[in-house]
């Protein structure tokens, strides 16, 4: 009994030693390699696979689904029934309808649900690619949409007292540590000029770095070979955080993603773009 | 058609590669693809076992321009180039782009028409840092540059 | 899906400048998916370039070219109007075929 004591200690002390000097390895302070990726994306060009992704998703808008056998040209993004011009760079936003603050992706569903009478427990269950998929229906139509708002300029709407509130949720989660390492959103990306290995992160709290941050999502993932969505790397920054899995379509994935596009504001949308 | 309308491709050469293509078009993929396809040399799984398979080993040449990123920002894509300068090296005829780590070594054969500058652009898998050869086909003989490229371990997103 | 491709043709001077981005998940048949089966190997084998009906560029390919793959050639000649093609097969007997005209 008293020798587990002695090791839970032991192990309870270094569990808690972890979280400083990790982040001394891991967030390294950028060295003067700016644009070390830089001779790789002259030779890599202008062609990037989304562009078949977009026609995909744009397929997807009006194709005939569901018991409901409609499709979705009648959904409302925000801009009026059908509107997709301009819609995904003011989102996430209140919709008086569901009377909540919804992103993107969750109000997708909502319009597979109530115009194609889709099930959404079936789509929210598998949402995104998985290894060995070459893209979801999501997927596709939410790079469909984000080229609909290519050039835009980056404007939640923040009128609402629910959007606002969303804002402040979105900031108190991304400065909460948590986790068995202590992480919080800000860890990696409250500072600028850090990187993890050869990757820059973004300073999510200074407006020209979001903007550039969030303005490129979603976008082809070349080691996926998919597009992956701004939801999707929320996820997955929850996995490599040692988090709980982040619920897809939850307040917290929104709120989230409201504090950054509403730091973002004001910027330019360039999605879908090419990462790594 | 006279030969004249052709530039330097002759009329004889023309209709053997329209007929070629015709005809391997025209065959079930699996037929077209023993036709010309060099599986010895694709299903190598070693350097140099590759190039025995393309012919024999080859010399580096200067006229060959091989172009790749120092390093990569992931090994899934990696773009390449394949330039000759036919001043100093002519009547190149095929190029192959081979990736010495990777589990199959050859990546790609371009078999290049007369008249068609040598100039290639593509994107290569390459499984770890090393070396990446771009071999000419001239005249039977084989000539080569290598360019090696680092693959980074991925940080996290973006 | 598959079988889908974009292709630019530009004159570059004398020359014809081809850009051909194919829709294809060369998949190299060694990758597992996320229930732990082998995702059986899926890429183009052949693909050619042909400016009018001369065939100016003839590739194999092995599963190493990436996915989504990327082709970009230069041929002597051609003129703005001409009709330039791209079409490849695979291993699975899929084939694509794209089109475009020289700018």
């Amino acid at each position: 009994m008293r020798r587990q004591s002695d090791d839970a200690m032991t192990l309870y002390r270094f569990v808690m030693m972890i979280p400083r000097w990790w982040l001394l390895l891991m967030v390294v302070p950028a060295l003067a390699d700016e644009g070390i990726f830089d001779q790789y994306r002259d030779l890599m060009g202008d062609d990037n696979p989304a562009i078949f992704v977009i026609e995909e998703g744009e397929e997807f808008w009006v194709q005939s689904q569901g018991p409901s056998a409609a499709t979705l040209e009648a959904c409302d993004l925000g801009l009026g029934t059908g509107v997709t011009r301009g819609a995904y760079a003011q989102f996430p936003r209140y919709f008086a309808d569901t009377d909540r603050v919804m992103d993107i992706e969750t109000r997708l569903l909502y319009c597979m649900e109530t115009l194609q009478g889709r099930d959404r427990e079936v789509i929210a269950a598998k949402p995104y690619s998985l290894r060995g998929d070459f893209g979801t229906e999501l997927e596709a139509l939410v790079t469909w949409l984000a080229a609909e708002s290519e050039g835009m300029t980056i404007a939640p709407e923040q009128a609402h007292p629910k959007e606002r509130a969303m804002y402040a949720m979105g900031e108190e989660i991304f400065f909460y540590r948590a986790g068995p390492h202590d992480f919080s959103c800000a860890t990696c990306h409250e500072q600028s000029n850090k990187r993890i290995r050869l990757q820059q992160l973004p300073n999510l709290t200074e407006h020209t770095e979001v903007a550039e941050a969030y303005g490129s999502w979603p976008a082809y993932r070349m080691s996926q070979g998919l597009v992956r969505t701004m939801g999707w790397r929320l996820q997955d920054c929850f996995r490599q955080q040692r988090w709980p899995g982040l619920i897809f379509g939850s307040e917290v994935s929104i709120a989230l993603q409201t504090y950054m596009a509403v730091n973002a504001a004001g910027g330019v949308m360039t999605a879908p773009g090419l990462k790594r | 058609m006279n030969d004249t309308t052709k530039g330097r491709v002759s009329r004889r050469r023309l209709l053997n590669w329209a007929a070629a293509l015709g005809a391997l078009m025209a065959l079930p993929a699996r037929a077209w693809a023993t036709v010309s396809r060099p599986e010895t040399a694709f299903d190598a799984t070693a350097l140099d076992q590759a190039l025995m398979a393309l012919g024999q080993t080859p010399t580096r040449h200067e006229g060959v321009i091989f172009t790749t990123p120092d390093i990569a920002e992931n090994g899934a894509v990696v773009p390449i180039r394949v330039e000759v300068d036919q001043t100093v090296l002519p009547n190149v005829s095929k190029v192959s782009v081979l990736v010495e780590m990777n589990p199959n070594p050859l990546a790609a054969v371009f078999d290049i028409a007369p008249g068609t500058e040598v100039y290639i652009e593509t994107r290569v898998k390459v499984a770890q840092t090393g070396n990446l050869y771009a071999v000419v086909e001239s005249d039977g003989q084989l000539f080569m540059a290598s360019r090696e490229t680092k693959v980074t371990l991925g940080g996290c997103g973006g | 899906m598959a079988g889908r491709i974009k292709i630019r043709a530009q004159k570059k001077g004398e020359l014809t400048e081809v850009k051909a981005l194919m829709r294809h998940p060369m998949e190299t048949g060694m990758r597992k998916d996320q229930a732990g089966e082998s995702i059986p190997a899926h890429f183009i084998t052949e693909v050619a370039v042909l400016h009018g009906d001369q065939t100016v560029m003839q590739a194999h390919w092995g599963a190493a070219v990436s996915a989504n793959p990327f082709l970009g050639v230069r041929f002597q000649g051609g003129q703005a109007g001409d009709a330039v093609r791209v079409v490849w097969t695979d291993n699975q007997g899929g084939t694509g075929e794209g089109e475009t005209t020289i700018r």
